[in-house]
């Protein structure tokens, strides 16, 4: 595919000094953005699980908050009775806490505020549950609970988070064409400045593909050590990103840690941009050299 | 030399150049070469010397007339296939047009490696061809170190590597003594035996009368072609063959070019 030695002086023009780092550039910005994709992709594909597969019932308290427990009860004997149901849980105290953590603070007693009682229903896979059926039969032993099977909201974030996706998706495809731009900017620079050289080449009986071999052996490891250098820019960062995300540490953030394939796509997309660069290169070489004798 | 149409390697008719919106360079020019034959192009500066050459080598398009090479209509063959036919064509620049970034070495194997040829006899080749041409110690210098006679051998050198079927040569003895043009000039008329057809353009009358080959003179852009005192190819095209000239380029199918033999 391409050639190891160089019958034109490529090493020593501007192609080579310029190209790599205009490379590491974008390898930079197209595995933040590819990043951005596989860990929205993350969030998003757990929570289109979690809207599908659970509910929350919220027991509001009561004037009376000797009869709550009493309350609770009769709405769990209702969830037992439920056959999509699978599994059901009361929050304790300390969870519900930690849920208010980040509006009252620590330090606040469960005893000092009316809080509700909350009850996390997991669904049994692909049940089809009936949520105002269920809210209706629930209200009316039951009155002041409300369910909420959380697809309003998280149905809005997981489109918003859908969008942003799309566009890291876009500004991934800008990167590549913008990559693609420049090295057929620089390989036909380079065609012009190795003209004489070309024509040398052409004459004592060189096949097009031979000076292409040339171009796009050169532009493929320029294109690696660019690639490289922008990855090794892009790991760095992604880590402090994640290492302030985790610092936060408010429950608000969903956890945004890459998992091993993550990173093996991320570090593969040096090559992929690499081998982008040499094949825009050769099909330059090719067209150009094609409108010459 | 003109011979029958069907044995031409080179064949012009009608051959009219301009560039651009010019006159025209070379006017109506019609002749074609029979294998093995050796001709000088003469004429004044600016008569057309070159870009009649270049016409055979392929750098220019006729404006008019049709141009074969080895049977071939050039205008009619498709791009892909004109590489292996200017790899049968080796040209001497009257420039040199070597590469400066390589070594004399890597210039003269230059041809060898776009035709595929191992490596292990690249390295016979050229070390041999550039200790025939006096540059033994320069094999790893580069041109614009070597001196205009040094460059020019090296230049001659890469033209005959591969054994070209025809030989093109501008102003090959331009840039060295009598000794050694002479010397260059009993090359080519070594490689001409061999059934490469030669055609030299040069300047040097004195040259072309003691070598007394037919002569292609240019004047204005017109071709006439004067029988010199060996008239006909150096030797006959069959009998070139029965010595070993071959079709091809490639020294790996017709065997090893032996330079000593040459001297």
């Amino acid at each position: 595919m391409f050639a190891s030695r160089s019958d034109l002086p490529l090493d020593r023009d501007a192609l080579s000094r310029f190209l790599p780092w205009l490379i590491a550039f974008m390898v930079f910005l197209a595995v933040l953005a590819m990043a951005g994709v596989l860990v929205l992709n993350t969030i998003a594909a757990r929570w289109d699980k979690g809207i599908t597969g659970t509910l929350t019932v919220q027991i509001v308290p009561a004037d009376d908050p000797s009869k709550d427990d009493e309350r609770l009860q009769k709405v769990l004997k209702i969830l037992a009775e439920t056959p999509e149901v699978d599994r059901f849980e009361t929050l304790g105290d300390d969870k519900l806490l930690a849920l208010l953590e980040p509006w009252l603070g620590t330090g606040v007693g469960v005893q000092d505020l009316p809080l509700p009682r909350l009850v996390d229903v997991e669904l049994k896979p692909d049940a089809k549950l009936d949520v105002e059926a269920l809210s209706r039969r629930v209200e009316a032993r039951v009155p002041g609970v409300s369910i909420d099977d959380h697809s309003l909201w998280l149905g809005r974030l997981v489109r918003l988070i859908r969008t942003v996706e799309g566009l890291a998706s876009m500004v991934l495809v800008l990167i590549v064409l913008a990559t693609v731009g420049t090295v057929v900017f620089t390989t036909r620079t380079g065609l012009t400045i190795h003209r004489n050289a070309i024509e040398v080449l052409h004459f004592i009986g060189a096949q097009d593909s031979y000076v292409a071999s040339q171009f796009a052996g050169r532009t493929l490891i320029l294109g690696l050590k660019g690639g490289v250098a922008g990855l090794l820019l892009a790991a760095p960062t992604l880590w402090g990103i994640g290492f302030m995300a985790r610092q936060m540490d408010s429950g608000l953030l969903p956890d945004i840690t890459l998992s091993p394939v993550h990173w093996a796509a991320l570090a593969g997309l040096p090559v992929a941009v690499a081998l982008i660069a040499m094949m825009t290169a050769r099909l330059t070489v090719l067209k150009t050299l094609s409108r010459m004798l | 030399m003109t011979t029958d149409d069907n044995e031409a390697i080179v064949k012009f008719e009608n051959v009219g150049l301009r560039y651009g919106l010019g006159p025209e360079v070379l006017q109506d020019v019609t002749f074609s070469l029979a294998p093995g034959s050796f001709h000088f192009l003469v004429g004044a500066s600016g008569a057309g010397k070159s870009s009649l050459l270049k016409l055979i080598y392929l750098a220019l398009k006729p404006s008019r007339g049709l141009i074969s090479l080895f049977g071939r209509d050039i205008a009619t063959t498709p791009r892909h296939d004109l590489p292996p036919i200017r790899r049968r064509v080796g040209v001497v620049f009257q420039e040199f047009r070597l590469l400066n970034h390589l070594s004399a070495f890597d210039n003269v194997a230059l041809p060898l490696r776009v035709a595929g040829v191992r490596k292990s006899e690249i390295q016979k080749y050229v070390v041999e061809l550039l200790s025939w041409v006096g540059l033994k110690d320069h094999l790893d210098a580069r041109p614009p170190t070597m001196s205009g006679g040094q460059q020019q051998r090296v230049s001659i050198a890469r033209a005959v590597i591969a054994r070209p079927r025809i030989l093109l040569a501008d102003e090959p003895t331009g840039n060295v003594d009598d000794r050694l043009g002479m010397r260059l000039m009993h090359l080519f008329e070594e490689l001409n035996k061999l059934g490469t057809t030669v055609i030299i353009a040069t300047h040097n009358n004195r040259l072309v009368e003691r070598m007394g080959y037919p002569r292609m003179h240019l004047d204005e852009g017109w071709l006439e072609i004067v029988g010199g005192s060996r008239s006909g190819p150096a030797q006959p095209a069959s009998a070139a063959k029965e010595n070993g000239a071959t079709e091809g380029i490639d020294p790996a199918q017709t065997g090893r070019p032996d330079w000593e033999k040459l001297i």
